[in-house]
């Protein structure tokens, strides 16, 4: 009887634990995506709306005046194709260079490699530091060239490393069976190794290009021509910088719609892209993130 | 490591020349037979020596008074003054104590937050409720800072921002979030956990995930509540991971993350954000003191590699005697 009473003492104290937790959990998880809600749904709100309603998270008019005002210049068109074309050309340059590597330095029958390893890992404990970097970039005549947000981060050493362990627990077997049918080791490499290792490439491929759309730093650090500037730097000139609007300033004679929503809008442009990548980063991150934490 | 090749040097001393040369001809052979590797790895090499360690060697300009005009090998050699301006100026004090208290924060206010989350989605028993909260909470890990930045400065700005209506329309004094100096360091912090909390818990969720279901049902038999199944499986059995991690973390003190603070600067916050890689931005690249501001990077880089160092070895001391 006593413990039967016992018993049912702990299921209720865990259905109370179970409620405060699933509820605790779901308020993160809210607090989490509220303010993305709360910008792409002020960026569809009128000006009227937005002066009058104190919590707006969906707009009950919904207009696309914001997006018509920015997209009526070419400002953000061609921050959008910078950042597409750094990001897809970057994504393929970093990849193709990453892969060699990575699969060049899996071969455990390597002479050096060791050394090799060391060089690239020494890298991600000690590095030049910005000014340096910043003359060897100007001396290699990238300064002002779309080049210069890809060629200085061809490889990153952790995704390079990510993908070389997984290279190195792909059986012998593949490899030495191919190398005896008389492959050369670009045909291993082109023909075996990357067919079935096409998951982890899609990973690392999607933290590659994660990194080129979000990329900033280098881009306000090497490029001054202001007609070269990716979606994020145009954005931080609008949202942070801004005192008053200036997308291009004469080719909108209307009247603009509030500054609000333009910067919401402008938020939701250079966010959309990520979230549209997500559920397939997804499906493979959790894996390449803890590769990570355990090689790092 | 070492015992392994003592032994085998002391071995290739006896070595008679014939051997030697075989031995080298061995040696010569295994890297012709790989050639083709070499050219693959080429390319790679070719980047880190040029766009890493070209920068290091540039590292020599934080002991010249670098020109432009003059180069690395034609600018006069200045010594040590450019670290002792950096270390006697009153501004070096203050950068220090920014990226102490900013550390603070992440290490006490930051770091328990994911361990906290991680704990709670590995109760919950509806996999589609906690895999629904994880998709949730890691959106954020993959905005830049300047979207981060961006949502906050439009939803903390004076007119119109919807944290000040709040405030407002509860009866308060609107607050300028963003021009002031006390404001900086929560906004700071509440970022950091914004963006990375979520996507912090993976490494622990995966270091529970191997904990034995059978310890819980022995706990619920002894009469523990869920608290207690916490306290004492859940926790000692992610404490290697814990313990790593903050080694880890402690050991990166000094990488406060230069976007995410050179976003959130303006004149009005200055002196409680300004930290070692913004600083050396201003002086380098606004101000044009290549060889100074070289210097205080140059600083910064062997701090952080003594740090990390450090930390690597406490790390690995600990996760041997740890639990896995």
């Amino acid at each position: 009887m006593k413990q039967k009473n016992q018993a049912t003492r702990i299921s209720v104290g865990s259905k109370v634990f179970d409620v405060i937790n699933y509820t605790l959990l779901g308020l993160i998880g809210l607090i989490t995506i509220l303010p993305f809600i709360h910008v792409v749904g002020s960026s569809f709100a009128t000006s009227a709306e937005i002066a009058s309603t104190r919590f707006l998270l969906f707009p009950t008019k919904f207009t696309l005046d914001a997006y018509r005002f920015i997209f009526s210049t070419d400002t953000i068109f061609r921050a959008l194709g910078i950042s597409v074309f750094v990001t897809f050309v970057g994504t393929i340059w970093s990849m193709f260079f990453s892969i060699l590597t990575a699969y060049g330095l899996s071969r455990r029958d390597l002479v050096g490699r060791r050394a090799l390893n060391f060089l690239i890992v020494f890298t991600m404990l000690f590095n030049g530091g910005m000014i340096p970097t910043f003359l060897v970039v100007q001396q290699t005549g990238l300064l002002n060239s779309l080049w210069a947000l890809i060629i200085p981060v061809t490889i990153n050493a952790f995704n390079m490393i990510i993908l070389r362990s997984f290279f190195m627990n792909l059986p012998q077997g593949l490899e030495e069976s191919a190398k005896i049918d008389g492959a050369s080791d670009f045909g291993i490499l082109f023909r075996i190794v990357i067919p079935v290792s096409l998951p982890s490439i899609a990973t690392i491929s999607l933290f590659y290009a994660v990194t080129y759309w979000n990329t900033y730093m280098h881009a306000i650090l090497y490029l001054s021509d202001s007609t070269k500037w990716p979606v994020q730097v145009l954005l931080r000139q609008i949202v942070v910088l801004a005192s008053g609007f200036n997308y291009d300033g004469t080719a909108y004679t209307d009247v603009p719609p509030p500054e609000v929503t333009i910067k919401m809008a402008t938020i939701v442009v250079a966010t959309v892209p990520v979230l549209l990548v997500y559920p397939f980063l997804q499906k493979y991150f959790a894996k390449g993130a803890l590769l990570g934490s355990v090689k790092g | 490591m070492s015992s392994i090749v003592v032994p085998k040097l002391k071995a290739k001393k006896k070595l008679s020349a014939v051997d030697r040369k075989r031995r080298r001809s061995e040696l010569w052979r295994r890297i012709k037979r790989n050639k083709m590797i070499y050219l693959m790895i080429l390319p790679g090499i070719i980047y880190f020596l040029v766009y890493r360690y070209l920068p290091m060697y540039g590292l020599i300009i934080s002991f010249q008074d670098y020109k432009p005009y003059l180069g690395i090998t034609g600018s006069p050699w200045v010594g040590f003054t450019h670290f002792e301006r950096l270390f006697t100026s009153p501004e070096f004090w203050t950068i220090f104590r920014n990226t102490l208290i900013l550390f603070a924060l992440q290490i006490f206010v930051y770091f328990p937050i994911p361990i906290i989350i991680s704990l709670m989605l590995n109760e919950v028993r509806h996999s589609l409720y906690k895999r629904g909260i994880q998709t949730l909470i890691y959106i954020p890990h993959f905005m830049s800072w300047v979207v981060i930045v961006s949502i906050s400065f439009v939803m903390l700005t004076l007119d119109g921002g919807i944290i000040n209506s709040v405030l407002e329309s509860l009866g308060f004094t609107k607050i300028n979030f963003l021009m002031s100096a006390e404001w900086f360091r929560p906004i700071y912090i509440i970022q950091v956990i914004w963006r990375e909390a979520g996507w912090g818990t993976i490494v622990f969720l995966a270091a529970i995930t191997a904990v034995d279901p059978q310890l819980y049902e022995a706990a619920k038999i002894d009469g523990a509540n869920r608290f207690r199944q916490i306290w004492h499986i859940t926790l000692p059995a992610i404490r290697s991971v814990i313990i790593v991690l903050l080694i880890l973390k402690i050991g990166n003190v000094l990488e406060l993350g230069f976007e995410h603070v050179y976003l959130l600067l303006n004149a009005s916050n200055r002196n409680v954000g300004e930290i070692f890689d913004t600083y050396v931005y201003v002086a380098g690249l606004q101000q044009g003191q290549f060889s100074y501001s070289a210097a205080v990077g140059f600083f910064k880089g062997v701090v952080g590699l003594i740090m990390v160092v450090i930390a690597n070895r406490l790390a690995k001391a600990f996760n041997e005697e740890g639990i896995y």
